[in-house]
């Protein structure tokens, strides 16, 4: 499974976002390659399963094949293990 | 040194700062980020570019705001600035408004700063975190937290 987080740069959000995902999965003891990349970036691969992206980016990323999770607070280990599990699991 | 104390060069930081909106906001954060010879002024108008064409995303948690751009020849070296808030501004974010913490950030690239926002994460992932920068009166103070 590859996911990728989502920005408007590809180093910021994106990259925390990525972090913090990879420590949810290794908690849940789910296996999936997470990257970070800027719009541009993950609209041009196509590769992902799911897209994780903060509510305002979430419109930018509507019709590609991957799922799209919106994440409020990219600090919120609670919020994105529940929206990754129920996407995952 | 932390890598964040080392990402906030001397001149990076302004306490208890007043202005009057988001924009001034992104403005002085970008201002620390030239003043501390991590940016050129360029980088200041991509930040706010940034915002005005993908919304206040960068809005990343309830209370605090990371503004910054692609990297690009207007990033010196890859780089922090922090500005805490006398009175709190709105960015527009849905949730995570208002704002009392900026952090602006500048990358090099998209691999020198992984370690830096590592570290980040970890202090901001403790919950509480933003208010205990809201309660430093001085930079050593914190300074003293990121190490």
């Amino acid at each position: 499974m590859k996911i990728v987080a989502v920005c408007g740069a590809g180093i910021g959000t994106s990259v925390l976002l990525k972090m913090n995902a990879e420590k949810v999965l290794r908690t849940l003891g789910l296996e999936a390659t997470v990257e970070a990349a800027d719009i541009e970036t993950a609209r041009a691969s196509r590769d992902a399963q799911i897209l994780l992206a903060t509510p305002e980016i979430v419109d930018k990323l509507q019709g590609l094949p991957s799922e799209v999770i919106a994440i409020d607070h990219v600090f919120d280990l609670g919020e994105i293990s529940e929206k990754l599990s129920k996407a995952m699991l | 040194m932390s890598l964040i104390n080392q990402a906030l060069a001397p001149g990076s930081i302004r306490l208890g700062a007043s202005v009057g909106s988001w924009q001034e906001a992104v403005e002085l954060s970008g201002e620390l980020l030239v003043a501390s010879g991590r940016t050129t002024k360029a980088y200041t108008d991509a930040m706010t570019a940034n915002i005005n064409e993908l919304g206040p995303y960068v809005v990343i948690a309830p209370g605090l705001a990371m503004p910054h751009a692609r990297p690009s020849e207007a990033v010196l070296d890859t780089g922090m600035s922090l500005v805490t808030l006398r009175e709190p501004v709105a960015f527009g974010h849905k949730k995570n408004d208002p704002v009392t913490v900026v952090f602006g950030l500048a990358a090099l690239d998209h691999d020198k700063h992984l370690e830096l926002l590592s570290e980040f994460a970890g202090k901001f992932s403790q919950p509480g975190f933003v208010n205990s920068l809201l309660s430093c009166h001085a930079e050593s103070e914190i300074r003293s937290l990121f190490n």
